[in-house]
């Protein structure tokens, strides 16, 4: 049994009073005194041409302070891109500006064009209708494809073509996977398209930025995941303002999903404008404006092959994928198809040769970035997919075809650049069995049948590479940021403790999770532990969160400050105790002189170390608070198996969620009820872009799924519950609390194992169907049915 | 400006509209009752849902000038007045039926429409019950296991956390 | 939204002088209308929230035992209230979410005529009439296309009288993201005859397929129509469906709706 409130016991969570009892703080419940308010004025058409932007009737509308254009932003940097990718001959990615306010051209629908500040929302909104444009549209490019070819239109006049960069991985090792596959005994063929996808975290965006003239400083809250990397890019690359003289603050943030990583324009906009005006700035997102303005997610198109040998094992791996940038870079946009993607490219098999090409291409879209998963669902989906179908192709049980193949010893290298410290892929495969009770599938699918629904079952594995990252390693493959965290540990005069950590908590449940890890090491009550999180003023440094990351690399940097807190702790109860310092064990919230019955309290020591009449002054400072950076010398690799049942309505092409599983290595798990949480949400994500989510545009650029009209997302009514299990644990190698993290494991893991399910399903009526694109809408079931 | 008045949590309200104030507009700006959110602009996602007149409403589609006279029961009226948790509340905590809680309130706020209406709803049921109430962290499951739970059922043998 | 003035009558008689101001509009339970607000497609000077007319709320039996429904009446109350016609008060537990039924009105829901909503088709598929301050409106008359009816400005609808048939059944195929109607079908069987409206699937808004009725009015049976479709041309055709997928809806929708009347 895990100590109440230590690691490995289900505590429940204290946010949630603040949050059922309506007394969260969200950005949208920030108001500031004289706050004005910003209609941002969007782009209708894809690709155009900015002739003129004539807002003077706009400034002359009641309540309006001014107009903002394109103009008011030439002398200001772009927002930034925080990766830069090297193709495969060596030069660097293509990489356009991006200004707060368009100029000269747009280039998305939805690109803001102009920026009304008023007295009230409505008034400035009513006035940007008064804006007068002038945009010459020009032809627009969607399809990435087309988007290539020779005299398409470019979303970039300055740049050579629409081509990002054209990537291969690992290069060297081309010349040999091409020769694998000329030897091969067979070869499964699979072409896919990985959805593009909207995040639609349920709070949407806001921003609001305070400017105080006699101080210059600033003041900007942010619906933001990593508040640092904002003050960070806003504050050096685009308004110049030094990181003293800039606090962001990001409050309680409902959901981000990765699409709240990145540095927005509205961002910068507001800021720049509490200047400009000296009042505070407010924007808040329509629901609608944020379709058209958070990054979007996935957009892959995908060709990829598997060699086997004559005993079916897996020799060769190939895959061309291109890769939808948007119109522009966002912060990490570059990273998500390469690095944390064909870097995962062996999933849990031990194939000896891969190579990996990735074109990123810009479109007259809006841009695309980290989605929960990010470009680890991308990696699995295409690896899943292929083996299941080489599996039937072969007429091999598809789950015997994955073990065969299964990474067994570790550590493992992979030919992908990627060292996997620890795993049991027979394990989780063992566990998923029994949960998913397999054994079980033939009797219910011959239920189903006689009810006239076809049933299928669909089983997966995945591995993903998480707490992101090695700061020397991202740097080394273009990452212009560190990945490292911080903590400083702050211990009060009588006990209690206060943690300001860099990582953000938007759902996560961290001010829980936390404070067990720092109850467990020091044996005091969790409720005498307050983690502190999202605010540039309180926390050194922040890297934030995203990547699985919080607990192996936020939580390790929290570890080690708190290492050095019970060191010095442990000098000071030495003194008190008049033992000498190694005699000193903490135990239960007790320093005691090994071997005697002297002890100390917690609370004796702590007080000591802030009125310290008898204390070691010669030798220590007074005072208890230390601080840590932790940079993982690797990644974290959680891996599993899912497997999911369907039935498919043969008269409608309707697919339905019977059964779902995820057997999970996470390591170590700190708060379980906290871990299945995580991959429950994860599994929800994963079936909603299995089977409902697309983001859809026409040929002219045109948004087509604007609204919750037509970008279905998951209801309670479209899920089943989970069979989830965690108990299989590797714990990581390389991290103090041996944990790989959770957040992603079930979008990543969960995609290609709904679709496995309805292919098997339908395969089972006779259908000779290898492959559907998601989302698996009843009208494309019904429409393969026909073929 | 035409005034308003309601009574909200049990108290009487009263305050300056414009014809196109909404509801969720009046409590949030004009009360500062802020735990009721807006999620989206097409009546769909239910992070506003509040109780006008006992019945479950969306707060973003209603204007304030309707609810002239009406009582009004927010998110910050479920618990009580010493802080004792709703049961359904309650419920929420003890299974984690919520995360980043943003869609909470309206979630809580359905659902206590629903036990009101079917205080031992099936699983279907509940699930059915929020068609139109949008959670993006939870996948639902812990949604679901917290307002059966609420209803007084036994959930033990629903997947264990 | 764009700034308007907002009544709120007591009467239907205050309702009808509030509605005879320079471009003003009915709102109905708003479930529609306010959406559209929102996004700026309607810019009213005047709105007309007809939530405190009671005398257009409420259920009762009418001649012939007709269910007759104000127009004032929201979908909960249907659901809870037209038990005589348990085919309709099913629809009506089904139509958006229980939020949206609290506040969305049947006679909204009319006077709006989304193609895919559910009202459409069971005033149709019952032949039912729509009373209005000004007269009366058979079913087959009043609609006129998709967001068309034969409805005046400054006309409210006061109430709606359904025959109550034999059986009857609503099926509705959900468009995945905004849960209206891909397809839905209202199948009534009344002694003199067979009637079948189809909503969510043609441009032209809800119609009755002809076809169907003549065969289901001489055997009332999933069997009679068993190979009878319609053409996808006409029918809607977007990223949830193509026009044939909605005519095959049909078929498959009316089917069942037959296996399932009662």
């Amino acid at each position: 049994m895990p100590r109440d409130g230590g690691i490995g016991a289900s505590t429940k969570r204290r946010e949630d009073i603040r949050f059922l009892t309506g007394n969260g703080n969200y950005t949208d419940d920030i108001n500031l005194r004289g706050q004005a308010y910003v209609h941002f004025l969007r782009s209708d058409v894809a690709h155009g041409r900015l002739r003129k932007v004539d807002a003077s009737a706009a400034e002359a509308m009641p309540g309006v302070l001014r107009v903002f254009t394109g103009e008011d932003f030439v002398e200001i940097g772009g927002i930034p891109c925080g990766w830069q990718v090297t193709d495969r001959f060596g030069e660097v990615m293509q990489e356009p500006k991006h200004p707060v306010l368009a100029h000269g051209k747009v280039r998305h629908v939805g690109d803001p064009i102009a920026a009304v500040v008023a007295e009230t929302r409505a008034q400035a909104r009513d006035a940007a209708e008064a804006i007068v444009l002038d945009i010459e549209e020009l032809p627009a490019v969607v399809d990435m494809k087309a988007a290539l070819e020779d005299g398409a239109p470019k979303v970039h006049d300055d740049l050579t073509s629409n081509l990002c960069y054209d990537w291969g991985f690992v290069e060297e090792n081309k010349a040999a996977v091409d020769e694998a596959f000329g030897k091969a005994a067979h070869v499964t063929t699979l072409e896919l398209v990985n959805n593009r996808l909207i995040a639609n975290p349920m709070e949407p965006r806001v921003a609001v930025a305070d400017y105080n003239r006699s101080t210059g400083d600033y003041t900007l809250y942010t619906t933001s995941q990593n508040p640092h990397v904002i003050r960070l890019l806003m504050g050096a690359f685009v308004l110049g303002i030094p990181e003293h003289k800039l606090r962001v603050v990001a409050p309680d943030v409902g959901g981000g999903f990765g699409s709240k990583i990145f540095h927005y324009a509205e961002e910068a906009f507001c800021t720049f404008a509490a200047k400009a005006l000296n009042r505070p700035v407010k924007w808040t997102s329509s629901r609608s404006e944020a379709f058209m303005s958070d990054a979007h997610g996935r957009d892959h198109v995908t060709r990829i092959e598997l060699a086997l040998d004559a005993d079916n094992n897996f020799t060769a791996l190939r895959t061309e994928t291109h890769a939808n940038m948007g119109a522009y870079l966002s912060t990490f946009a570059p990273s998500i198809p390469t690095w944390l993607h064909g870097t995962l490219m062996a999933g849990n098999y031990k194939t000896p040769l891969i190579y990996v090409n990735v074109r990123a291409v810009f479109t007259n879209t809006v841009p695309v970035d980290a989605y929960r998963g990010a470009g680890r669902p991308e990696a699995t989906y295409q690896l899943e997919r292929v083996i299941d179908k080489a599996a039937r192709e072969l007429g091999v049980d598809p789950i015997a075809l994955r073990r065969q193949n299964f990474i067994t010893e570790f550590p493992y290298a992979t030919p992908v650049a990627v060292e996997y410290d620890t795993g049991d892929y027979h394990a989780t495969m063992d566990k998923l069995e029994e949960i998913a009770d397999l054994a079980g599938f033939a009797a219910r699918r011959k239920e189903s049948e006689a009810r006239g629904r076809l049933r299928g079952l669909g089983v997966n594995c995945y591995i993903e590479a998480c707490g992101i990252a090695p700061s020397n390693l991202v740097g080394q493959l273009g990452a212009r940021a560190g990945l490292y965290e911080s903590a400083t540990v702050r211990v009060n005069a009588t006990g209690g403790i206060t943690v300001m950590t860099g990582s953000h908590s938007h759902g996560q449940g961290h001010e829980t999770s936390f404070a067990q890890v720092i109850s467990e090491m020091i044996g005091i009550d969790a409720d005498q532990v307050e983690i502190v999180h999202g605010d540039t003023a309180n926390s050194p440094m922040g890297m934030g969160t995203y990547g699985s990351r919080s607990l192996a690399v936020g939580g390790s940097a929290m570890v080690r400050a708190t290492e050095k807190i019970i060191n010095k702790a442990r000098k000071i109860a030495a003194h008190l105790m008049e033992a000498a310092e190694g005699d000193i064990e903490l135990k239960d919230g007790r320093f005691a002189v090994a071997g005697t019955d002297k002890s100390v309290a917690w609370g004796d020591v702590t007080l000591a170390a802030y009125v310290p009449h008898n204390y070691p002054l010669a030798d220590l400072e007074p005072g208890l608070e230390e601080t840590a950076f932790y940079d993982p010398s690797n990644f974290t690799y959680p891996a599993g198996a899912y497997a999911c049942e369907v039935e498919v309505d043969p008269d409608t092409g309707r697919v339905t969620i019977e059964r779902f599983a995820a057997a999970d290595d996470f390591g170590n798990v700190v708060n379980p009820m906290i871990v299945s949480g995580q991959v429950h949400g994860g599994i929800g994500q994963g079936i909603g872009q299995a089977l409902l989510e697309a983001c859809a545009y026409d040929e002219q650029g045109q948004l087509l799924t604007g609204s919750y009209m037509d970008y279905a997302m998951p209801r309670a009514g479209d899920l089943p519950f989970y069979q989830v299990d965690h108990s299989c644990q590797t714990p990581c190698t390389h991290n103090p609390l041996g944990v790989k993290g959770c957040g992603e494991a079930g979008a990543i893991g969960s995609p290609p194992s709904v679709v496995n399910a309805v292919v098997d399903a339908l395969r089972s009526a006779g259908h000779d169907i290898t492959h559907i694109d998601m989302p698996l809408s009843p009208s494309r079931v019904w429409q393969a049915m026909q073929s | 400006m035409p005034e308003v008045s309601m009574t909200v949590n049990g108290k009487p309200a009263k305050g300056q509209i414009e014809g196109r104030t909404l509801l969720v507009e009046f409590l949030r700006e004009s009360l500062s009752l802020t735990g009721t959110h807006m999620g989206c602009d097409t009546s769909q996602c239910g992070a506003c849902v509040v109780h006008v007149n006992g019945r479950a409403v969306k707060s973003c589609t209603m204007f304030a000038a309707e609810a002239e006279g009406a009582e009004v029961t927010t998110i910050e009226g479920m618990a009580e007045p010493d802080g004792t948790l709703h049961p359904i509340q309650a419920a929420f905590q003890d299974h984690h039926g919520l995360q980043c809680g943003f869609c909470t309130p309206g979630m809580v706020m359905s659902a206590a429409a629903l036990l009101k209406d079917n205080p031992t709803p099936t699983e279907a049921e509940v699930r059915d019950y929020l068609e139109g109430n949008i959670c993006r962290c939870t996948g639902y499951h812990n949604i679901v296991k917290a307002i059966l739970a609420a209803s007084g059922q036994d959930v033990s043998r629903i997947a264990a956390e | 939204m764009y700034a308007f003035e907002i009544d709120r009558p007591a009467t239907l008689a205050d309702a009808l002088k509030a509605l005879g101001a320079e471009e003003a509009q009915a709102l109905g339970g708003g479930q529609t209308l306010i959406p559209a607000l929102k996004a700026r497609l309607a810019s009213p000077a005047r709105l007309v929230a007809l939530s405190g007319v009671a005398e257009i709320k409420g259920i009762r039996t009418g001649e012939n035992g007709a269910l007759c429904i104000g127009g004032g009446t929201c979908h909960a109350d249907v659901a809870a209230g037209a038990g005589a016609y348990p085919a309709l008060a099913a629809l009506a537990a089904r139509i958006g979410d229980p939020a949206v039924r609290n506040r969305g009105t049947i006679g909204g829901s009319l006077a709006n005529n989304d193609p895919s909503a559910c009202y459409p088709a069971a005033v149709l598929g019952s032949g039912a009439v729509v009373v209005t301050t000004n007269r009366q409106i058979a079913a087959d008359d009043f609609f006129e296309g998709m967001f068309t009816t034969t409805l005046e400005d400054s006309e409210i609808i006061t109430e709606v009288r359904f025959p109550v048939p034999e059986v009857a059944s609503y099926q509705k195929f959900e468009q995945p993201a905004s849960r209206f109607a891909l397809v839905g079908v209202f199948v009534a069987k009344y002694a003199g005859g067979v009637r079948v409206a189809v909503t969510g699937a043609s441009e032209e808004g809800v119609f009755r397929w002809s076809e169907a009725e003549a065969a289901l009015s001489g055997d009332f049976s999933p069997g009679a129509i068993e190979g009878l479709r319609l053409s996808g041309a006409g029918m809607i055709s977007d990223l949830h469906g193509s026009g044939d997928y909605r005519a095959h809806l049909v078929a498959v929708m009316t089917r069942r709706a037959v296996a399932a009347a009662r």
